[in-house]
């Protein structure tokens, strides 16, 4: 995992200082009722393994106690960008387009580069 | 023994001697020396015994990857496993014994092993101890356990500190031979902020253990005044006894620095040992090359050595193993321990090189013979006698240097998962060359020059320096005098040995276990490491990982560069448990809570408890009482009369804003929205997934302005759900909220005369009309402090909890306990806090486990379908719903004196323990004062329809059963009247 992350609010702060929630590609379903059951599973349940770029929530506990969208590597752990959450827009399961956000990534995609294991 | 001290040379500081003990035998050395160089000098050679067969080992390298000369330092809680004599300084007092022997190291009965040895092949423990199965657990594990590992553990404390440190520059330089100082005054130069680190006691890499000439002074000297030109440098830091043992992502690397190892008492208020974080732009990689072994017979007989080893011992400590030497070598730098020894006016017989095209080198009148082979040393314990070349003739002579070529130390640089790239050419694995961070430099780049290495450092510090953002400056490169190069032929086993040759020493791998591990099947490097263990030792296979990795090629063959390396991982050498420690020992393992109100409770003689990181009132004893006394009677007080405890350990959240009320109904299952202010109300919060994840009490203070309790155990994480549902979920919101746990001192006063006492101190009407169950608002405590008062219950009494801010809890609770003197009140704890809510059914977090649900607890009433809250669609998921769920119930005993605990598990009367036949467990239990006897709370299958049946409380870990009968939760009041009262 990387070891510096770059907070928006506080700077480059090590990544001991950080809490890792996980994938942050879904959104909350907005729906609740009959037949929206499927949604929320996919939400709550459903992750895909992903080798290469992924993007997860981490909550910045030992700073700002901010909530932030870390994107990086899986393979490479180069991270991309890091946007507050609160400006990130996941998309909401079910529907077929992929992550999208308002933020300007800060470095552009890499390909993964060496294996790990 | 045959190994010996010089009358002269070597940087030792001969007028200052140094007294130290070896298996109780009293020695000399002097300042300057290593364990293993005084050993030498003490004609003590004979310094371990192996892992496996016990044979007799001594010293082998000068450094870092010594594999033999391991010994126990130091005494009680100092005590020191696996120390490498190489690596310990010497210094007067110090304390070292053998290991791996027994009873002596002169004669150890393990070496027995030896007359068996065709039997301990690889993959000896897999084919031995498979069966009879039973077997080895009793009786082959325990045997195999003692007979191996090396040094032994202290089992007392540790009493020296130690510490952990970060560092921050643009350049880390990593070793401080000829590459890494012209890298440090390359960048050094530019201005930026450079470390240089070596793991030796005296900085100078190979120029200290060489005998070089550069700019037309001696290496030594050369060194020296680069040192202290970069000692006098502002922006450099210069960092001996620091071996930098990983590299992590974004240019971090960890570092030990052994800071008072070399004492034999420690200065308490300075750490033995600093853990650094080292927090850097660029690496430059000068750590220098490691000198392989070669594989033949008798290749581990004390006496034989590296020859670059032998070399240095002989030119920096002026010892030697013996008084004549042979040299085997496949490579040209054999030569120079050859003539380096005859210099030293050490007898050299012969120069054996395995190459017969070998080139012609200087020798200085020793004899060559090309294109010939050692096959076996004779020898023993104390030291060798003779070489057998060719398996046949033999040359008599004390020790043997062996050179079998280089290996670049790339470890640093292959950390992160990039793999060494093998050199045909150069005959070695090179570091990877895509690492944006690291630079190798010198020996580490394949460089076997003196000249081309501090050429090449000095493009790397400059590098280095430049991608870390500043500007070059010129460093001039000095001359230097280049002797014969490292080129090598590679010989991995001399296959005509007639003796046992070995590929690792420390783990006693030898030549023949990998073709046969290959045979086995056992083909892929990381395969036949783990079959034969070779490169598994603490060493981790410094010295002969690469003839592993040959002798494999040959037996599958397959080319080097196919067969590849194992996998490069931290640490590079061992580190401490009490340097990852560092400061969190003890009372400083994690740091202590205490409550506003822990001055006051200590001063009622309160037993304190850990919780996490809070340390918690527990029980007041009297004299003469355990805690079980004390507990039943601040029960019965507190059930009868008035008690007052400290509930300041909840998480506490002060949550202001427009949609405040609107986002607290998301967050709680059952409705906020309505909440009147100047009420309280109790809440339950699930987690997405539809179990409880905690609960609490929120009171409206304001249309705008709500306070919200959480567990004590559940606050940090509640307080970052909340984060989370706001920042991530609906950001639209206009709400605010901050954790305001340590700013309230807050404390119950329970028990039918609460009333009377809270009136004489609060100043606000508290008749049940006035301010009912479940009312909330802010006074005035004691004319003046401003305070919250809630009317909630915890322990099924009329009770209130009053909040004031911290600083003056200790003063307010001291006047509620004088003003309900006459009332006879009585501070509570913990335990007395625990039974009252059993006996009320009351659910905390043995209850809320992630394994319930809301109808599990019998709280399914406060599940709200109305509204879209955390948790609320999976919650109704058809698992969830099952009517088979374990509910919520209580159990008595049939016997009240039986005692029971938490995880018994329910059986049908009849039952036998089974998982078929489990009908859940106890997930609370406690005296009741109140009913005299032991009652717990479970989760049992259909619970609810089952009160008034007789079941079974099976606790298997104290193989104890105990009858008793289902029934309500609430066991006291379950009307509530008490609390309405």
């Amino acid at each position: 995992m990387a070891y510096l992350i770059n907070c928006p609010h506080c700077g480059k702060r090590a990544t001991d200082e950080f809490y890792v929630k996980g994938d942050a590609t879904k959104a909350r379903p907005t729906a609740i009722g009959d037949g929206t059951l499927d949604q929320w599973h996919d939400y709550v349940n459903i992750r895909e393994n992903v080798r290469g770029r992924i993007a997860e929530y981490w909550h910045h506990t030992g700073g700002c106690r901010q909530w932030l969208v870390v994107e990086r590597d899986s393979v490479t752990h180069e991270v991309y960008g890091v946007t507050p959450a609160q400006d990130w827009k996941p998309a909401t399961p079910g529907a077929s387009s992929p992550a999208r956000k308002t933020a300007a990534r800060k470095t552009p995609a890499k390909k993964a580069g060496g294996k790990r294991s | 023994m045959t190994s010996f001290r010089f009358d002269k040379g070597g940087l030792i500081d001969r007028q200052t001697s140094v007294g130290f003990s070896f298996d109780g035998k009293q020695m000399t050395g002097h300042a300057g020396d290593t364990l293993a160089s005084a050993l030498l000098a003490n004609g003590q050679l004979l310094m371990g015994r192996s892992f496996k067969y016990h044979r007799p080992r001594s010293v082998v390298t000068c450094g870092a990857a010594e594999p033999n000369a391991l010994m126990e330092i130091g005494e009680g809680g100092r005590l020191e496993p696996n120390t490498r004599a190489t690596m310990q300084e010497l210094y007067d007092g110090l304390i070292a014994k053998s290991q791996n022997r027994w009873p002596t190291l002169e004669r150890d009965f393990g070496a027995i092993n030896s007359l068996a040895s065709s039997l301990f092949v690889a993959g000896f423990y897999y084919k031995t101890f498979m069966w009879p199965k039973k077997f080895w657990e009793a009786i082959y594990e325990p045997i195999i356990r003692k007979a191996a590992g090396l040094g032994h553990l202290s089992h007392e404390a540790d009493p020296d500190r130690y510490e952990k440190a970060y560092a921050h520059c643009d350049v880390l330089v990593v070793g401080s031979g000829p590459a890494g100082l012209m890298a440090a005054l390359a960048a050094a130069r530019t201005g930026a902020r450079v470390i240089v680190a070596d793991e030796h006691a005296r900085l100078g890499g190979s120029l200290i253990k060489e005998r070089e000439e550069i700019a037309g002074a001696d290496g030594v000297s050369w060194a020296e005044g680069i040192l202290s030109e970069l000692a006098a440098m502002k922006n450099v830091r210069l960092m001996p006894r620091t071996t930098v043992f990983g590299a992590y992502d974004d240019a971090v690397f960890g570092a030990l620095e052994r800071v008072q190892k070399n004492v034999a008492e420690p200065d308490h208020n300075v750490p033995v040992e600093k853990l650094w974080r080292i927090i850097t732009k660029r690496c430059v990689l000068a750590a220098g090359a490691e000198e392989r072994p070669i594989v033949f017979g008798g290749n581990d007989k004390p006496g034989v050595m590296m020859a670059s080893a032998m070399r240095a011992y002989a030119n920096q400590y002026a010892v030697a193993p013996g008084r004549s030497v042979t040299v085997f070598t496949s490579t040209d730098s054999g030569y120079r321990t050859a003539r380096d020894m005859k210099a030293h006016g050490v007898h050299v017989e012969v120069i054996i090189d395995s190459r017969a095209d070998a080139p012609e080198l200087e020798t200085n009148g020793v004899p060559v013979m090309r294109g010939a082979l050692v096959t076996n040393v004779k020898g023993g314990k104390h030291g060798m006698s003779a070489v057998e070349i060719n398996g046949h003739d033999m040359i008599p002579c004390q020790s043997l240097a062996m050179s079998g070529g280089w290996s670049p130390v790339v470890h640093l640089a292959c950390m992160r998962g990039a793999k060494p790239v093998w050199n045909d050419g150069l005959s070695c694995f090179m570091p990877p060359a895509h690492d944006p961070w690291t630079i190798p430099a010198g020996s580490a780049n394949g460089k076997w020059q003196l000249s081309d290495c501090l050429a090449d450092g000095a493009a790397a510090g400059t590098k280095a320096a430049v991608d870390a953002g500043f500007k070059a400056s010129k460093a001039a490169i000095p001359k230097a005098r280049d002797d014969a190069g490292h080129a090598v032929s590679p010989l991995w086993w001399v296959k005509q040995s007639t003796g046992k040759a070995f590929v690792d020493y420390q783990n006693d791998v030898s030549a023949k276990d990998l073709p046969l591990a290959a045979r086995e099947g056992y083909d892929h490097i990381e395969l036949a490491k783990r079959y034969t263990t070779s490169g598994m030792a603490t060493d981790q296979g410094k010295l002969g990982n690469v003839n592993a990795i040959g002798i494999l090629a040959e037996a599958t063959g397959k080319s080097i560069a196919d067969i590849g390396t194992t996998t490069f991982r931290p640490f590079y050498t061992p580190v401490s448990f009490g340097a990852l420690g560092g400061q969190h020992v003890g009372n400083h393992f994690q740091p202590v809570r205490r409550s506003p109100l822990h001055g006051w409770a200590e001063k009622l003689g309160a037993a304190f408890v850990e919780t996490g990181q809070w340390h918690r009132s527990s029980w007041f004893p009297r004299e003469g009482e355990d805690w079980l006394a004390a507990m039943s009677r601040e029960v019965i007080n507190t059930r009868r009369n008035v008690g007052l405890c400290d509930v300041s350990t909840l998480g506490k959240i002060e949550i202001k804003g427009k949609d405040a009320a609107e986002f607290i109904n998301r967050l709680y299952s059952n409705p906020f929205l309505k909440l009147p202010v100047g009420k309280a109300r109790y809440g339950l919060m699930l987690r997405e997934d539809g179990f409880v994840g905690d609960d609490g009490t929120t009171s409206r203070l304001g249309d705008n302005h709500f306070f919200m309790t959480t567990t004590t155990g559940h606050a940090a994480q509640s307080m970052r759900d909340i984060e989370f549902a706001h920042q991530a979920l609906w950001p639209e919101l206009d709400v605010q909220y901050v954790s305001v746990t340590d700013e309230w001192a807050q404390m119950a006063i329970a028990g039918p005369k609460s009333r009377e006492v809270l009136a004489s101190v609060v100043d606000a009407e508290l008749s049940n009309e006035a301010f009912p169950f479940l009312a909330a608002g802010e006074v005035t405590v004691l004319g003046h402090i401003p305070g919250r008062l809630f009317r909630i219950s915890f322990s099924g009494e009329l009770a209130y909890e009053l909040a004031v801010p911290a600083g003056f809890g200790d003063a307010v609770a001291s006047a509620i306990m004088h003003a309900g003197q006459p009332h006879s009140i009585l501070p509570y704890g913990l335990e007395a806090l625990s039974s009252m809510r059993v006996e009320k059914g009351f659910i905390t977090h043995n209850e809320i486990n992630g394994r319930h649900t809301a109808g599990d607890v019998g709280l399914g009433r406060m599940a709200s379908n109305k509204k879209d809250y955390i948790g609320r669609m999976m919650s109704e998921r058809e698992g969830l719903n099952d009517p088979d769920r374990m509910q919520l119930v209580g159990v008595r005993p049939l016997d009240p004196a039986k005692r029971f605990r938490a995880g018994a598990h329910l059986l049908k009367v009849n039952d036998k323990p089974s998982t078929k036949n489990d009908q859940g467990y106890v997930s609370s239990a406690a005296w009741s004062p109140t009913l005299d006897s032991w009652i717990g709370l479970a989760m049992l299958k259909r619970g609810r329809e089952r009160h008034g049946e007789r079941i079974m409380l099976w606790d298997g870990l104290r193989d104890v059963y105990i009858e008793a009968e289902v029934c309500n939760p609430v066991f006291v009041d379950p009307e509530g009247e008490k609390t309405h009262a």
